[in-house]
């Protein structure tokens, strides 16, 4: 029952979270002088193509971009009815992109999932990486183990990702035939999901994962082990090894659930960073999923898909955390529901 | 020394049993803080090697221009992608000094390519000290001379030439003027905001304390990188070089706040009920006062040691960011600037030596992360 409680808890901040994220976002997109629309009229006038500048007039009533600010973010998330009534984001009314001239929901459609399955992937990869080095490296801390995990970790942290994307890119193909570019085969774009199409999605996934999850893996790998070295050395350990317990049933009753924790809890600060990565390496990789469109989005004022693009990536983080939070409580009992610190 | 009758040797002075130890333990007792930091991080090679490193390569950015051979934009038309070649001392068994060899390029009619003929019967020696194009030594004084370059006719390209025929090693000494400053300007602005939000949440608390921390919690649970890039979108496409890079480096900074103001608020959660502060209060300095006179100082220098950390992330963040094209642009020169000539894989295959710009990242990302680890071990002198 407190559990429950906390999810709620933790699920109506959530929610409170997102709508600041929202404003903030309206407010840095509609940062750059003008917007899509009046861009375009100005272009018109001065070719003098009169047609088209009524058009855009239009469109820009229509989507109503000649009110205060404040009023077109209202409008955007539908909190006011705008001049076609309520239909806003949480009416699942996304908007209108100017520059593909087709509603956002179209264009994004199959990328949200894919950006979701490459994100997953990405963690899953961190964990499975993570997990094993980490022990290792700590159970035998001081030994070329130890040294080679952390040169590797820190050659990780220090690349950056979009040119390891390439390099790996380029060797994959070159000595594992691995396939370039893309999610996918160009032959399944747009086909209902198969076997084959489920599994040309993950021979492609192979080389973004590791790029992205690299950086992730090498943060996560040095803490767990800093946390499993602490534990290492409590008089607890010690009883376990005067008692004559094998090292290793002895390494994974107690120090490794200690040390496991941090581990969960970890994912709000890994998501972030990770999804960065996946947006940075789509664009390199030229991935399906919303990084291209982002930019795209970003570099001609898009500002209905760039907003929706960004807000997407904030509720992905939003609510990995969330879950990661509430996967926490799960796993360790002695963790406070109510609140945090005071 | 005096001889006993059965042998030994014994001092003469009388004895005093204080003397022995505080010998020892006064030059440790009486040193200030940063002699024992200093004593403690020596121990720490590779944060010292790293931090000499970084402090030549910073040392060394105003002279960019006049080591480098050629100026950051200086086109040879007659170069594209050329490969890099290589200084010799020896010809024939011969020493004549360091010298190239003249390349000419011809066009290959199969790949469609220039290929590049190095001309082995002459050596063509280097020049050292002499003219070549004209830059500003430090930004401020104009100056035509530079280190070594080549003969008229001859080329010098350490690592190649780029896409437009720029000496890709001159680029890469040029670009480090704005790549490594990114991070220092970034982290002053992160800093002045963490230190100054952190302290005002940890010492009043209370409304300010929740609000504050709230916000931190929002800006650390979003992805950086989409906000730089919405971010560096806005900039205005018309302003200078000079400006766009401020604003870059600003930008930066204003993102990476929240996890510094976070350790600054736990501080000062903890210090704010110690004696000496209450006195300071009773004493009636102001709350600014104590902040600045009584509290920072305690663990300024940790806050030194998490900067040092958080440099790399802005350099690999403004490398992204130009990378892709939102940060600095074409004039400019910065080593994400020069990687964006090198994101498709035909160059990484054909030309590899474009890429080459991302060895100085790794290095000196590698030496920022052993530096500040170096310097977070040797900040408590008294822990062994």
């Amino acid at each position: 029952m407190m559990l429950l409680r906390y999810a709620i808890y933790r699920f109506a901040t959530m929610l409170l979270t997102l709508l600041v994220v929202s404003a903030l976002i309206f407010l840095i997109i509609n940062l750059p002088p003008g917007d899509y629309l009046s861009n375009q009229i100005a272009e018109l006038r001065a070719s003098g193509q009169d047609a088209g500048v009524a058009k855009a007039e239009f469109l820009r009533h229509e989507y109503a971009l000649d009110r205060p600010l404040w009023e077109q973010y209202m409008i955007w998330v539908g909190f006011m009815p705008g001049p076609n009534g309520f239909s806003g984001l949480i009416h699942g009314n996304f908007g209108w992109s100017f520059e593909f001239d087709r509603p956002v929901a179209e264009i994004v459609g199959e990328s949200l999932w894919l950006t979701v399955l490459v994100n997953l992937a990405a963690v899953l990869f961190v964990y499975l990486v993570a997990l094993p080095l980490g022990v290792l490296a700590a159970a035998r801390s001081k030994t070329w183990v130890d040294y080679t995990s952390a040169f590797v970790g820190y050659l990780g942290l220090a690349t950056p990702n979009f040119l390891l994307a390439l390099i790996l890119f380029y060797y994959g193909h070159k000595y594992f035939n691995l396939p370039i570019g893309g999610l996918m085969d160009p032959r399944f774009e747009g086909q209902p999901m198969t076997s084959d199409k489920a599994w040309s999605i993950l021979v492609h996934l192979i080389v973004p994962t590791f790029v992205i999850g690299t950086s992730g893996a090498a943060a996560m790998m040095q803490r767990l082990r800093a946390n499993l070295l602490d534990e290492l050395g409590k008089p607890y350990v010690e009883t376990a090894i005067a008692k004559g317990m094998s090292p290793r049933r002895m390494l994974t009753k107690y120090p490794l659930r200690m040390a496991f924790n941090p581990f969960v809890a970890d994912i709000g600060n890994l998501l972030p960073s990770m999804v960065s990565g996946s947006v940075l390496v789509s664009v390199v990789l030229g991935l399906q999923t919303i990084g291209p469109t982002l930019l795209t989005a970003l570099k001609t004022q898009d500002q209905f898909l760039s907003g929706f693009v960004l807000m997407f990536v904030a509720l992905l983080t939003l609510v990995g955390t969330m879950v990661s939070d509430v996967l926490l409580v799960l796993l360790d009992p002695r963790i406070r529901y109510e609140g945090r610190e005071t | 020394m005096s001889r006993l009758p059965d042998g030994r040797y014994v001092d003469d002075a009388p004895y005093d049993p204080q003397t022995s130890i505080q010998q020892i333990e006064r030059r440790d007792l009486d040193a200030p803080n940063w002699l024992l930091v200093w004593r403690k991080f020596r121990r720490h090679k590779l944060g010292l090697i790293s931090g000499l490193f970084l402090l030549l390569s910073y040392l060394m950015l105003p002279f960019a221009g006049f080591i480098a051979p050629y100026t950051p934009n200086q086109r040879m038309s007659e170069h594209l992608y050329a490969p890099p070649q290589s200084i010799k001392l020896w010809h024939e068994g011969k020493f004549v000094g360091p010298y190239v060899y003249r390349t000419t390029s011809e066009p290959d009619m199969e790949t469609f390519q220039w290929k590049f003929v190095p001309d082995t019967s002459r050596p063509i020696p280097l020049k050292f000290f002499c003219k070549g194009d004209s830059y500003h030594l430090a930004g401020l004084f104009p100056s035509e001379t530079h280190l070594f370059c080549a003969q008229e006719g001859a080329t010098v390209f350490l690592w190649g030439s780029d896409r437009l025929g720029r000496d890709v090693f001159s680029r890469i000494l040029y670009g480090a003027q704005l790549s490594l400053t990114v991070g220092l300007i970034g982290i002053t602005v992160s800093f002045l905001l963490g230190i100054g939000f952190g302290s005002i949440a940890g010492y009043f608390g209370g409304k300010i304390d929740w609000v504050i921390n709230r916000v931190i919690e929002i800006l650390r649970s979003l992805p950086e990188l989409p906000l730089w890039l919405a971010l560096s979108a806005a900039v205005p496409s018309n302003w200078g070089p000079v400006s766009v890079f401020f604003i870059i480096s600003v930008i930066l900074g204003i993102l990476d706040w929240p996890g510094l103001a976070r350790s600054v608020r736990a501080k000062f959660l903890s210090l704010r009920e110690e004696e000496y502060v209450r006195a300071a209060e009773m004493m009636g300095a102001s709350s600014g006062r104590v902040i600045r006179k009584h509290l920072l100082p305690n663990f300024m220098s940790h806050l030194i040691a998490s900067a040092t950390l958080s440099i790399p992330a802005m350099i690999l963040g403004e490398t992204a960011l130009s990378f892709l094209g939102l940060g600095l642009r074409a004039p400019a020169v910065s080593w994400g600037v020069m990687l964006n000539d090198a994101q498709n894989l035909a160059s990484i295959e054909i030309y590899p030596w474009t890429a080459i710009p991302m060895l100085p990242i790794i290095v000196v990302v590698l030496a920022f992360n052993f530096l500040g680890d170096g310097l977070r071990d040797s900040l408590d002198p008294y822990d062994s």
